[in-house]
């Protein structure tokens, strides 16, 4: 009985480490609100928008569902699967610009 | 994590524990409780079916000839008598934001066994699920009435409609599933159940607080998904 309570002890963390992420989730929240509210265009506003997206992703991931200080086999298990995505999202966009052009192709140009 | 001792084996940090774990018998994550293993693999399969979502919108979106809709200007308020852009889907994802921090925070006081501000953190994480849905379907309604449709609406692309509301509903059916389970945490919390190790009603599991914890990898995916929605169909 001493002992698990010894273990459970070392599985919560300070306080400050959970208000930190959660002021800077907020910040970084504001700022991708500003990416619209001052209207960037183009290659700055989605570099941008996806900065501040994987950097909140990776917060909340990291230290609101513990993955930071989770066992290595689980964070593989959790990740590795994400490069199926990666590979999806990738065939994908060579499918939709395929539409495009066959689309511009035969409806725009005539065929 | 709330690793329980096991008799004759001891877990290794890092890589070496990594491969301790893969290559063990019987249980792969050794000491883990089976629902927080469990919950970790329902929310990667949940994670590909918003993929599924976020890449077909993306292929929609790419695919169209005709203009996509300005979303700053189709989710703008009229305030004060000032357009403001994106306002309520900011004013939302400041709430998911808080609701995902105070659940963080219950389930820091759950391990701690102080009950009482991990009852209340749980409730207030419920509250600010509840606004968010809420302000969710003010929003529905604001462009249902506007003329939205799955199959049309006015602004431009007809394929946004389909989107907007397959993706926002199945993100909002999630928060609902959630508060619902969060008020019932709320109040298993509050009688007890996780002190004196109550079984729960479809299980004959002891109550602990890794139910707590479990509860917040929920939560937190939600929040999580909300991330990349936000970023890929508003503010793209």
């Amino acid at each position: 009985m001493e002992k698990t309570k010894k273990q459970e002890q070392t599985t919560t963390h300070k306080i400050g480490i959970y208000l930190w992420i959660w002021g800077l989730l907020f910040v970084l929240s504001f700022f991708s609100y500003m990416v619209d509210w001052y209207q960037f265009q183009g290659m700055l506003r989605w570099s941008l928008i996806l900065f501040f997206m994987f950097l909140k992703a990776g917060l909340i991931m990291a230290f609101f569902m513990h993955l930071y200080w989770e066992r290595y086999a689980l964070v593989n298990v959790l990740l590795w699967p994400m490069t199926a995505i990666a590979c999806f999202i990738f065939l994908m966009v060579a499918e939709f610009e395929y539409t495009v052009f066959t689309r511009l192709f035969y409806f725009v140009a005539g065929g | 994590m709330s690793d329980i001792k096991i008799e004759g084996y001891e877990f290794k940090p890092g890589f070496k524990g990594m491969a301790k774990d893969t290559g063990s018998d019987q249980t792969m994550f050794k000491g883990v409780h089976w629902g927080k293993a469990m919950m970790w693999i329902f929310l990667l399969s949940d994670t590909f079916i918003f993929s599924c979502f976020l890449i077909s919108y993306m292929k929609g979106r790419g695919s169209t000839l005709i203009d996509w809709p300005n979303p700053s200007e189709v989710f703008g308020l009229h305030v004060f008598g000032v357009d403001v852009p994106l306002l309520l889907i900011a004013i939302m994802t400041f709430v998911l934001i808080t609701s995902s921090g105070t659940m963080a925070l219950a389930v820091k006081y759950g391990y701690e066994k102080n009950k009482k501000m991990c009852g209340w953190l749980i409730l207030a994480t419920a509250i600010g699920g509840l606004t968010f849905v809420g302000m969710q379907a003010f929003e529905w309604g604001k462009l249902i009435h506007e003329g939205v449709r799955p199959w049309e609406n006015p602004f431009g692309a007809p394929q946004f409609g389909s989107f907007f509301f397959m993706i926002t509903g199945f993100h909002g059916t999630h928060v609902s599933i959630g508060v619902i389970f969060l008020f019932i945490y709320a109040y298993k919390t509050f009688a007890g159940h996780y002190d004196e190790g109550k079984r729960g009603w479809f299980t004959t599991m002891k109550g602990d607080y890794v139910e707590i914890e479990i509860l917040g990898l929920y939560w937190h995916f939600v929040d999580l998904v909300w991330v990349f929605i936000f970023a890929f169909f508003y503010l793209w």
